[in-house]
C-alpha cells in the first residue's frame, strides 16, 4: 500500500508539480524524465541498485556486496534487520520507490535545458554511486552513518539534502538558462502544479507513514506529525508572502506544504505533534529565504528550486531531528538536544556536513564524465525552441486541430 | 468596402455582438489577444520573482462590411464595449480599407460576398 502511495509521488505527484512550473515548452520533457526514471530505476534497483544499498555490508560501512543482485536472497521470508513482520520483497519494493523519487527530484534544478541522453545516464550513475551509498550508509546493516547514531527517519538526509545538493551543484555547473533574468519565466500551468503538491502531500504518508514499516503507534505519529507540519508550513509560506508581497499566492501555499513535507521526514517518527507545528513553521521561513532572497543575490538557476526546497528543508529537518526527538515517541530511536541529549545533535550536524559534500562531489564528478560523453545541456537553438519538440518531437498542446 | 477590426474588454463581448445583431451586422471572426493600452496590468509574483505584466486580456473582432454599415458598426460597437465611466481600458476601433473580398463556396467577389 505504502509503495503505491510512494509511486504516486513522483508519478503523477512530482511530474505534475514540476511539469506545472515549467513554460508551455517543456511540459513534456518534465513528464518524460518523470515517467522515464520510474522506468529505468526500478529496473536498477532490482537487478543491483537494492543489494548495493542495503545488501550485506563489505566491511567498512561504505556500500553492500551484490550478493542480493538481481534479487538473490531477497524472498518471501521477513527480514529481521530490517523489518521483521513484513516480507522481504515488500521492504525492497517500498524502498524502490525512494531510490526513484530521489533521482527525480534533481529534475526540478536542470529542467527546460539538459539534453535527454545525458539525463538518462546522470540518473542512472547518481542512483548508483551517490544514492545507494547513501542509502547504506544511513540504513544499510553495517552502514557507518547508522553505527554512528544518525537518525532518518524516511529520508530526510538519504533523499532530500542529497538530491538537493547535488541539484544546487548541477544548477551551478550547468548554467542559466537562456534568457532567465532578463525575461520573464512564468509557470505555464499552475492548477498542475497545485494538482502535484496535493498528490504529493497524499502519497506523503506512505512515504513516512509507511516508513514504520507497519500499521502502528509509530505509523500513526508519523503520518500526524507529517500533516501536522505540512498545514503549519503552507499557511507560514502564505503568511510570509502576505507580508513580504502583498499577496498570498497558491504557488507559495503549495510551495511552503512541500517544504514541510520536506523537512518532518527525517524527524516525523521521532518527534511529537506539538514540535512538528515549529519544524514546519521554521521550513517555510528558511525555504523562502532561500527561494527568494538568497537564490537572486547568488545567482544561480535552479530552475525549480531543488535546493531551496528540498536541500534547505531536508537540511532543517535533519537538524531539527536533533533538536526535537524523543524516545517517548519512539524507544527506537534517540533523545535531541532539547531533551538532554546534546550528542545526537551534534551526529545530526556532522551528517549534514558530510552528506553534502559528499553528493556534490559526486555530483561533480558524474556531471564531468557525462558532459565528455555526450554532453549535459542541450544546443541553444533548442532550448529556445523547446525540449518537447527537440528532445521528445511531441507537443502538449496544439494550437490548431 | 471597410475592414473594421475592434479591441474591446473581454467581458463587454456579449454586449457588443447584440449591438451588432440590432443593426444586422452577424458576421465577425472574433479571437482572444493580449494588449497593452494605457491601462495599467497586474503584478504577478512567482516565489517572489515579480512579473510586471503589462499585457492584458482583451477580445478582438474583425468584421468586413460594405460602405452603408461602416457607421452602424462603429456606434455599435462603441455603445456596447462602452464602460461609460471614461476610464481607461475600454478598447479601440480601426478602420482599414477593404481590397477584396472572395466568399470561398460559390466564388462571388466583392460587396456580394461580405454579408
Amino acid at each position: 500500500m505504502s509503495s503505491v502511495l510512494v509511486l504516486g509521488m513522483t508519478i503523477p505527484g512530482l511530474a505534475f508539480f514540476y511539469g506545472g512550473l515549467v513554460r508551455r515548452k517543456n511540459v513534456l520533457s518534465i513528464l518524460m524524465q518523470c515517467f522515464i526514471i520510474a522506468c529505468v530505476i526500478s529496473l536498477q534497483w532490482v537487478l543491483f541498485g537494492y543489494s548495493l544499498a542495503f545488501g550485506p555490508d563489505t566491511g567498512l560501512g561504505i556500500i553492500g556486496s551484490l550478493e542480493w543482485a538481481g534479487l538473490n536472497f531477497v524472498g518471501g521470508q521477513p527480514n529481521a534487520d530490517y523489518a521483521a513482520t513484513i516480507p522481504h520483497q515488500v521492504f525492497m519494493i517500498f524502498q524502490a520507490m525512494f531510490a526513484i523519487i530521489t533521482p527525480a527530484l534533481i529534475i526540478g534544478a536542470f529542467a527546460e535545458r539538459m539534453k535527454f541522453s545525458a539525463f538518462l545516464i546522470f540518473s542512472v550513475l547518481w542512483a548508483t554511486f551517490v544514492y545507494d551509498p547513501l542509502a547504506h550508509w544511513v540504513w544499510g546493516t553495517g552502514g557507518w552513518l547508522r553505527n554512528l547514531g544518525a537518525l532518518d527517519f524516511a529520508g530526510g538526509i538519504v533523499v532530500h539534502v542529497s538530491s538537493g545538493v547535488s541539484a544546487l551543484t548541477l544548477a551551478m555547473l550547468l548554467g542559466k538558462r537562456c534568457g532567465y533574468e532578463q525575461q520573464p519565466f512564468r509557470p505555464h500551468n499552475l492548477p498542475f502544479t497545485v494538482l502535484g503538491a496535493a498528490l504529493l502531500w497524499f502519497g506523503w504518508f506512505g512515504f513516512n507513514a509507511g516508513s514504520a514499516l507497519g500499521a502502528n503507534e509509530l505509523a500513526a505519529n508519523a503520518f500526524i506529525t507529517t500533516h501536522i507540519a505540512a498545514a503549519a508550513a503552507g499557511l507560514t509560506w502564505a503568511l510570509i508572502e502576505w507580508q513580504h508581497h502583498g499577496a498570498p499566492t497558491i504557488l507559495g501555499a503549495a510551495t511552503g506544504a512541500v517544504a514541510g513535507l520536506v523537512a518532518i521526514t527525517p524527524a516525523c517518527g521521532f518527534v511529537n505533534p506539538m514540535n512538528a507545528i515549529f519544524i514546519g513553521i521554521l521550513v517555510s521561513l528558511f525555504c523562502y529565504i532561500a527561494v527568494v532572497v538568497i537564490k537572486s543575490r547568488l545567482g544561480y538557476d535552479d530552475s525549480l528550486d531543488a535546493f531551496g526546497v528540498h536541500g534547505v528543508g531536508g537540511i532543517w529537518g535533519t537538524l531539527a531531528t536533533g533538536l526535537f526527538a524523543e524516545k517517548a515517541v519512539n524507544s527506537a530511536g534517540a533523545d535531541g538536544l532539547f531533551f538532554g541529549n546534546p550528542k545526537q545533535f551534534l551526529v545530526q550536524c556532522f551528517l549534514v556536513i558530510v552528506v553534502p559534500l559528499f553528493a556534490a562531489a559526486m555530483t561533480w564528478i558524474i556531471f564531468k564524465v557525462v558532459d565528455a560523453l555526450v554532453g549535459m545541456r542541450v544546443e541553444k537553438r533548442d532550448e529556445i525552441v523547446g525540449l518537447d519538440l527537440t528532445q521528445q518531437s511531441e507537443s502538449a498542446y496544439t494550437v490548431v486541430e | 468596402m471597410k475592414y473594421i477590426v475592434a479591441i474591446i474588454q473581454p467581458h463587454k463581448l456579449e454586449e457588443v455582438k447584440q449591438a451588432l445583431e440590432a443593426v444586422e451586422v452577424n458576421l465577425m471572426t472574433v479571437s482572444n489577444v493580449l494588449g497593452q493600452g494605457r491601462q495599467k496590468g497586474y503584478t504577478e509574483i512567482y516565489r517572489g520573482a515579480k512579473e510586471v505584466g503589462g499585457l492584458l486580456r482583451k477580445v478582438r473582432l474583425d468584421i468586413a462590411v460594405n460602405e452603408e454599415f461602416v457607421e452602424p458598426t462603429i456606434t455599435a460597437i462603441a455603445k456596447g464595449a462602452r464602460t461609460g465611466k471614461g476610464e481607461v481600458g475600454d478598447g479601440k476601433i480601426f478602420v482599414l480599407d477593404l481590397a477584396d473580398c472572395v466568399r470561398i463556396s460559390s466564388g462571388e467577389r466583392g460587396g456580394i460576398a461580405i454579408g
